[in-house]
């Protein structure tokens, strides 16, 4: 039984249907990358795996619990922590208070200290900043304190929307080796990303969606490789 | 010695302001909406305490307690029927209008169970005036208990906020709802829980107004919460401190005004003194501009 199991699901905004039955699996331990264009329906993909949108078909089920109908709320207690498209952080309260609303769900002092310590070890630039205002902070910055925040919750399945999206190169680079870290580190990980390149360079495998469906499956490696691939994503 | 005694009669008027403007303030902060039935809440808490005490024969002190709980209950109850089923809908201005609707529901709600008679509300605060300067400076129990009351509501709310758990939910909620569902925030709970505490408050609100002004008919809170509502805005609409200054800052407009120059123009002064901020400061004397970095 994989860890997370995606069964057919189909998702509406109003009339209009963005997934079209959609179905895959995450193993523990894997690096799973989901790429498309613009509209495939990636983030509707994330948003109904993390209860913020309810499927109309279909079933989502993390550890062989059901958890299509769970609300997002509870959804992190149960080991699953979201990055969201565009960060997200909260801009008014400093990256302290962030890092502390990561583990809003935890109640043990001591662990949430601990986990606190290893994420100022990650991203030691959050450590230097934890008094400053999250709003004032690069992309970069808040793309970590936004993976930061996520990692406070102790997750056992991290999915990532978009983190590379409107970063420097550099910052680019920084993040991916940071994802290959957390994934090292025995966290699962379910990625979002336009930069199917890169994305494909530290992924098990890789799902391609296409409006609304999945039109292509694999190990990074063989879609790497992949002529319809490398002309529509990889720019080859 | 008489203009001392105006604006201590001022920070009195505008602490209950104050109370009522952060009900106003805290529930647009968190729920990004304007609660127009706030005012009539207090309304409803000053006629339960009136029924408690003069009807019933009740303790005060029991009668405040029942009208906060009943408060509570009330504003949570009208989050959950009135305003959570629209809170996604397309418009905006539709969750505006039926929280107008409220307000007009609440008053005739009052007007058929109490009638329109003005009702002289009890004597609650019974706290001996003290004299200062010889006699020359008065200053009644109730505004004492006014005054003393606000700043408690202050320091009590800013340490709530600050220093607990559902205090930081408030926070994360009132920046971003959905981010803050991602770390385990109920968001409906927290809006829930801002309602409550902003009838409660309401209830406060209403036993101190009624206190200073006895009469009380179905209408008692309309011009209160829109005065507040003018406070929250003054002060900075989502801002608690905002809220504290704005209120107060009122309060001693309207008095000054109504002593010094017309008692006639108060409202007018009041009114005008908040367009003049607004065109210099439109986000109010402690609003934050919004900049968001993309």
């Amino acid at each position: 039984m994989a860890m997370l199991e995606v069964n057919g699901i189909e998702v509406y905004y109003g009339m209009i249907q963005a997934l079209k039955g959609i179905s895959f699996q995450v193993e523990q331990g894997e690096v799973i990358a989901l790429i498309g264009a613009n509209g495939a329906g990636k983030t509707t993909t994330l948003h109904t795996i993390t209860g913020l949108l309810t499927p109309k078909k279909g079933t989502v089920t993390f550890e062989g619990k059901d958890i299509t109908h769970v609300p997002a709320h509870k959804i992190v207690s149960m080991g699953i922590a979201h990055v969201p498209e565009g960060r997200r952080v909260f801009a008014d309260l400093s990256v302290y208070q962030n890092l502390r609303m990561g583990a809003y769900t935890r109640k043990d002092k001591t662990e949430i200290e601990t986990t606190l310590a290893a994420v100022y070890k990650r991203f030691p630039r959050l450590e230097e900043r934890k008094n400053q205002r999250a709003g004032t902070l690069s992309g970069g910055e808040q793309q970590m304190l936004a993976m930061g925040r996520a990692l406070m919750s102790k997750p056992k399945l991290i999915v990532m929307d978009e983190p590379s999206m409107g970063l420097s190169p550099i910052f680019v680079n920084e993040i991916f080796d940071i994802i290959q870290e957390i994934s090292r580190a025995g966290t699962t990980v379910l990625l979002v990303e336009q930069n199917a390149k890169k994305a494909l360079n530290i992924a098990d495998r890789a799902y391609v969606l296409e409006t609304g469906t999945i039109s292509l499956s694999g190990s990074a490696k063989d879609l790497l490789d992949d002529d319809s691939v490398k002309k529509a994503y990889l720019g080859e | 010695m008489s203009f001392l005694s105006y604006l201590i009669n001022g920070i009195s008027l505008g602490s209950v302001y104050a109370i009522i403007a952060l009900g106003y303030t805290m529930v647009y902060g968190i729920a990004k909406m304007l609660n127009f039935a706030h005012g009539d809440v207090i309304m409803i808490g000053a006629y339960i305490v009136f029924t408690c005490v003069s009807s019933a024969g009740m303790h005060p002190a029991l009668a405040v307690l029942i009208s906060i709980v009943g408060c509570t209950v009330l504003g949570v109850a009208i989050e959950r029927v009135a305003y959570r089923p629209l809170r996604n809908a397309a418009s905006p201005l539709a969750v505006l209008i039926t929280a107008i609707g409220m307000s007009y529901l609440l008053q005739n709600v009052a007007l058929l169970i109490f009638g329109a008679n003005t009702k002289t509300f009890p004597e609650i605060l019974t706290l001996p005036s003290i004299s200062l300067a010889g006699g020359q400076l008065n200053i009644t129990g109730t505004s004492l208990v006014t005054i003393g009351a606000c700043i408690v509501i202050m320091i009590c709310l800013m340490a709530f906020i600050h220093r607990t758990k559902a205090g930081q939910a408030m926070l994360a909620v009132s920046e971003d709802k959905g981010a803050a569902q991602l770390m385990g925030i109920n968001v409906n709970g927290t809006i829930a829980l801002t309602f409550a505490i902003g009838s409660a408050l309401a209830a406060v609100a209403g036993v101190l107004l009624c206190s200073a002004y006895p009469s009380l008919t179905p209408y008692t809170g309309s011009m209160p919460g829109i005065r507040a509502f003018v406070a929250a805005v003054f002060g900075g609409i989502g801002s608690i401190p905002g809220a504290f200054i704005g209120g107060i800052l009122l309060g001693v407009i309207e008095i000054l005004g109504r002593a010094y120059i017309s008692s006639q123009l108060a409202d007018a002064i009041v009114f005008g003194v908040l367009i003049v901020v607004l065109l210099v400061k439109p986000a109010g004397i402690l609003g934050k501009n919004i900049q968001e970095k993309v």
